[in-house]
């Protein structure tokens, strides 16, 4: 009996459980899919659902709306430039930061924490009175450096977390067996963190094309990045146009994810039948011994 | 030694170098006259006039503007708690389930955020519009006789605050959760503490690493976002982050921005002691 109890208890306790992830992700995926749904909205502008049409699709793929498709450009251009540059001076100093002792070392570490713990808007006014001050011109050019600087602490924080004790002394192996520094670096250290990498890569692109507090203190006055565009049409009303557009870039991102994940199923498995076989390979030789 | 310390110096300058420079040129320096900036004084046209003042300190003290930051400390306050209590359930949830299964539920977390912040913020909006579907249910169910207003309150952009930061909070506390071994609890119980007890005297405090990277990765950015406050707030809502945005735009006090943006700096002991708990599991690796 007192066992039927304590089972009926745990039942109750997952179903809450499943019930409380349910709402979770409801609340996480309602604005996404409200999202999509106005991208079909039948108005000039998003405030209120008026029927159904899928003509800003059509007109998103004319071309016509030349304001959102430059801005778009531009923050691609911008979001893939700050990925380059932040993930090799991010697993460079991820690498050095971890390996080398220096003097300084204490204080650059902390520099490196100071963009992920400050407010964004506090880092993009300090960058905002420097340029300023020493009269550079505003443009693209300061929205990378910006985005560089939030992007390479996030970049530094993955590799660091990814080296591990195996790395260095697969390093000493490599120089042992006579590598020089240059290919033990780019034959052994690079491949052993590369899901490091990719990951680093992957959230410096997601947090450049997001992020608006940087991109609008640092832009010139000619040409603004997509959310930044987005934040100003905010006042009359976000074009269901815009809507559409940011539709087809998460379904991108969802099946470049979905592509991602095929090809590491696809890769374990051939890596597991390889291990398979040499296992096979080595008990048949020690049995022929 | 002495030659393998001086062959190493090449290496080390090749890879902590640029990261170094970077981080020096771009934070440090920025960070140091920003605070200089905070004690000049205000340039007739804008702008600054090198002269030492706390004019602007004081300007701080004035009530308006004590007023708005004294709300958004409240605001950046609330919004973390429950995004903490929110949360930690949903965040043990997940890290009890098998670690295949745990992956794929944080991965289910992350894809909403890969669109655009302010497109969801403005699907927020959308519900909430006074004619708005929100309304309309609510009038549909009875519970409310006339079409509320949403839009442009508090309410409405705490909200906004609270779906924002939640995978901030979830994911930090998810990591630390799924350390927690499972024979600290069994030991707990079978030394006969009641669930209960287990959990504030063993659950709660071997999590709690993950719990502070949660709160540093939540109140500060809603002390500072003002992104959320434009898009709901429509102009009528302001915090600290409004304010300072302000004084570069349109108001061009440069002095008092950086006095505020001074406000809202954790002390830098924050910066050394937490490692801000950037999830260390599979799905970031």
């Amino acid at each position: 009996m007192e066992k039927n109890k304590k089972l009926r208890r745990q039942k109750t306790v997952r179903f809450f459980g499943d019930f409380y992830a349910v709402l979770m992700y409801a609340v996480f995926y309602i604005p996404v899919a409200v999202m999509i749904v106005f991208s079909f909205n039948d108005a000039p502008r998003n405030y209120y659902w008026q029927g159904f049409t899928t003509g800003w699709y059509a007109k998103l793929f004319s071309f016509a709306n030349t304001s959102l498709i430059s801005a778009l450009w531009y923050s691609l251009v911008i979001a893939i430039l700050a990925t380059v540059i932040s993930v090799v001076i991010g697993v460079l100093g991820g690498i050095g930061l971890r390996k080398f002792k220096f003097v300084g070392k204490q204080f650059i570490n902390m520099n490196i924490y100071v963009p992920i713990i400050v407010p964004e808007i506090v880092l993009a006014v300090a960058m905002l009175i420097i340029f300023m001050t020493l009269g550079v011109k505003l443009g693209m050019g300061t929205i990378l450096i910006g985005h560089c600087t939030f992007c390479i602490p996030y970049a530094v924080v993955t590799i660091k977390g990814r080296i591990s004790g195996d790395n260095e002394t697969l390093q000493e192996a490599s120089m042992d067996l006579g590598a020089n520094r240059l290919q033990t670096f780019f034959r052994i250290t690079i491949p052993s963190i590369m899901p490091g990498i990719l990951s680093a890569a992957f959230l410096s692109f997601t947090l450049s094309i997001d992020d608006v507090v940087m991109s609008n203190m640092l832009a010139g006055a000619r040409q603004s990045t997509l959310p930044v565009l987005i934040l100003s049409m905010n006042r009359t009303g976000i074009t269901p146009d815009t809507n559409a557009l940011t539709t087809v870039m998460i379904a991108v991102m969802v099946l470049g994810l979905l592509c991602v994940n095929a090809v590491q199923k696809h890769r374990q498995k051939k890596e597991a039948a390889a291990i398979a076989e040499s296992e096979a390979a080595i008990s048949a030789a020690r049995s022929n011994v | 030694m002495k030659t393998r310390k001086r062959k190493n110096r090449l290496p080390a300058l090749a890879q902590a170098g640029p990261v170094s420079v970077w981080m020096v040129l771009f934070v440090t320096v920025p960070m140091l006259f920003i605070i200089y900036i905070s004690f000049m004084t205000r340039g007739t046209f804008g702008g600054v006039e090198y002269k030492f003042s706390t004019a602007s300190y004081q300007t701080l003290l004035n009530v308006m503007y004590f007023k708005v930051i004294a709300k958004s400390f409240k605001v950046a306050a609330f919004t973390t708690v429950l995004c903490l209590i929110l949360g930690y359930p949903f965040a043990y949830y997940i890290a009890r389930k098998p670690p295949e299964k745990a992956g794929k539920l944080i991965m289910l977390i992350m894809i909403p955020f890969w669109t655009n912040s302010l497109m969801r913020l403005n699907a927020w909006m959308l519900l909430f519009q006074t004619k708005g579907p929100v309304n309309n249910l609510l009038l549909a169910l009875g519970l409310i006789s006339a079409p509320k207003t949403f839009i442009y309150t508090d309410w409405l952009v705490t909200l906004g605050l609270i779906t924002s930061m939640l995978p901030f909070a979830i994911l930090p506390m998810y990591s630390s959760i799924e350390k927690l071994q499972k024979s600290m609890l069994e030991a707990s119980a079978d030394l006969g503490a009641p669930p209960a007890k287990t959990f504030w005297r063993v659950t709660l405090p071997l999590t709690f690493p993950g719990i502070f990277s949660a709160i540093i990765l939540t109140f500060i950015p809603a002390l500072g976002i003002y992104t959320v406050t434009d898009m709901l707030g429509g102009g009528k809502v302001l915090y600290i982050g409004n304010i300072i945005k302000n004084q570069f735009g349109v108001i061009r006090n440069w002095p008092l921005g950086a006095v505020c943006s001074c406000c809202c700096w954790p002390s830098p002991r924050f910066s050394s002691s937490s490692t801000p708990g950037f999830p260390r599991s599979r799905t970031w690796r």
